[in-house]
């Protein structure tokens, strides 16, 4: 009938904007992953092989890997617990939740001030180690890596808490009352009834956290600078950067390749294991 | 969690001398330790009037912030709203493979679309202007994303309804599909608004002229001796943020949950 006409007029210019806005210009960028920039030469995989074998690149790779398998579970982890918590809360629970989400709200720049206060030589994170005898660092510039972690909880915890909280309500409370009645103990509840009900959960909560996990660019290159003095926390956001700030055009375009790849390949295994999972439920 | 924002708010209360002496250590590297009083102790609103009478620049970037994060979102409004719509509501060939392709896309960290946003720029001549910002960012599918989950949930026998009652399509969208999704509309700006209103990387990227900066930019180029107007500047930009938390958190919320939920 109708429809697919009418479909593709609603469709349309969004559509069209993201094959001006994306879809083209990727083309683009892929065409130029297997030439030279400035005569446009086919030049194979030429790019491709001088990205793999750049040393920043290998070094962002294996730093951007270890954060985001550092980051990741950590933040399943204690987002759930907290959701599970707020979940079984009578009063107060939207408080609770504000609280978790306010530091969406907090700028970049404002945290990043505060960091320094915290995690300076003379901050007040050291002051208070010192009062139980401990030595404190530079944390800035020498643990930037557990500090990057500690921003990335802070700012998602409430974000993945309220995804949480959206699969705990999808469960439905008769099962409770049955295993209740069957005297189950919350622990049995938790295990056999509510981790087994988020199994769905668990797969875009993952996605979306890796997809966060690009964010805290944004902290490091304030605290930091474009090339931080503790490289452990040089990521391929700054790579990226700072290959933009030199025009490297072409090392982008293979990088840009390379990175698209991974991240459709990842979300496609996810998708696979969550199928796998929920499908045996 | 909130310790934060407390701390934000209070020193921007805090005269010159209370916050050098409180924060010297941390800022010129001196000896001696910060601290952080839970309260000013001579609380004054000084910063705040050097930063709002004191500095028009402020307002240049204040307002080149606004420029760019209100056309972004009146353009996602016009384009998303009806594309959220079309997915959720009609059948049609390869909409399966234009979704999953939508998704792809939401999901890209911004890095990897970041060297073809440039070239298309550099080719439409917008490059170093607001529009290198609010061009990219309207078309962005996240919105479609949120709206779409929002709309499937309107029940199709009140569509058909509508259209035994002679209803046309645009109608059945503008009476229909508007009002009873507009939670969803709400929930996909007011994240839409916490991203752009704190964006970073598209500006640094994209901007070469300062005067065009937004807020996020110019916020951490203020110079350490003047750190109590950088509290100010952020209270300032995190006021936004901070109402619509007020306002709209039961939409934040939900636009959050469906950003969850699976198909």
């Amino acid at each position: 009938m109708n429809q697919t006409k009418t479909a593709w007029a609603f469709l349309a210019p969004s559509f069209l904007g993201v094959i001006i806005f994306v879809l083209l210009p990727f083309g683009d960028v892929f065409r130029r992953s297997f030439s030279e920039t400035i005569t446009g030469r086919y030049v194979g995989l030429d790019n491709y092989n001088t990205v793999v074998h750049n040393e920043a690149f290998k070094q962002a790779v294996y730093n951007t890997t270890r954060f985001i398998i550092t980051c990741v579970p950590l933040l399943l982890v204690l987002s759930l617990i907290l959701s599970v918590m707020i979940f079984n809360l009578g009063k107060h629970k939207d408080l609770f939740k504000t609280s978790f989400l306010i530091p969406m709200a907090i700028p970049v720049s404002s945290a990043v001030f505060l960091w320094k206060v915290v995690f300076h030589q003379n901050g007040l994170l050291n002051a208070l180690l010192s009062k139980f005898g401990i030595e404190g660092c530079d944390w800035l510039n020498t643990k930037a890596f557990p500090v990057l972690v500690f921003t990335y909880i802070w700012k998602n915890l409430g974000y993945d808490m309220v995804l949480w909280l959206a699969g705990l309500n999808g469960i439905s409370s008769s099962l409770y009352e049955a295993a209740g009645v069957d005297g189950a103990n919350s622990w049995n509840k938790f295990w056999y009834i509510t981790l087994p009900g988020l199994f769905t959960t668990v797969f875009i909560v993952t996605v979306l956290s890796i997809l966060n996990t690009f964010k805290v660019f944004r902290e490091a290159y304030l605290i930091a600078g474009p090339y931080p003095s503790d490289d452990s926390i040089y990521m391929l956001q700054h790579l990226f950067n700072n290959w933009f700030t030199s025009l490297d055009i072409q090392k982008m375009c293979a990088a840009a390749i390379i990175v698209a790849f991974v991240v459709v390949t990842v979300i496609m295994i996810l998708q696979q294991v969550d199928k796998k999972i929920g499908g045996e439920e | 969690m909130v310790l934060p924002l407390w701390f934000i708010i209070t020193g921007s209360f805090m005269g010159t001398g209370e916050f050098q002496s409180n924060f010297q250590p941390v800022l010129d590297n001196t000896t001696g330790k910060v601290s952080w009083p839970l309260l000013p102790v001579y609380p004054t609103l000084r910063s705040y009037v050097e930063l709002l009478l004191d500095s028009p620049k402020f307002f240049v970037v204040f307002w080149n912030s606004c420029k760019q994060v209100f056309p972004s979102l009146l353009g996602q409004l016009m384009i998303a709203v009806p594309a959220a719509w079309s997915f959720a509501r009609f059948k049609f060939r390869w909409k399966k493979a234009l979704f999953t392709l939508y998704i792809i896309l939401m999901v890209m960290p911004y890095q990897v679309t970041m060297v073809s946003t440039y070239l298309v720029l550099d080719r439409l001549n917008i490059l170093d202007s607001h529009l290198s910002i609010i061009l990219p960012a309207a078309f962005s599918t996240f919105p479609v994303f949120i709206m779409f989950k929002f709309f499937k949930s309107i029940p199709e026998s009140l569509i058909e309804a509508a259209r035994i009652d002679g209803a046309g399509e645009w109608r059945i969208f503008w009476n229909i599909g508007i009002p009873i999704g507009s939670v969803g509309i709400l929930s996909a700006l007011i994240l839409d608004f916490l991203e752009l209103w704190n964006a970073m990387e598209q500006p640094l990227n994209f901007l070469k002229t300062k005067s065009l900066w937004p807020l996020t930019l110019y916020l951490p180029g203020i110079s350490t001796d003047k750190a109590g107007i950088t509290l100010v500047a952020s209270v300032i930009m995190l006021s936004p943020a901070l109402l619509l938390f007020l306002y709209g958190q039961k939409y934040l919320e939900q636009g959050i949950m469906v950003s969850g939920l699976n198909e």
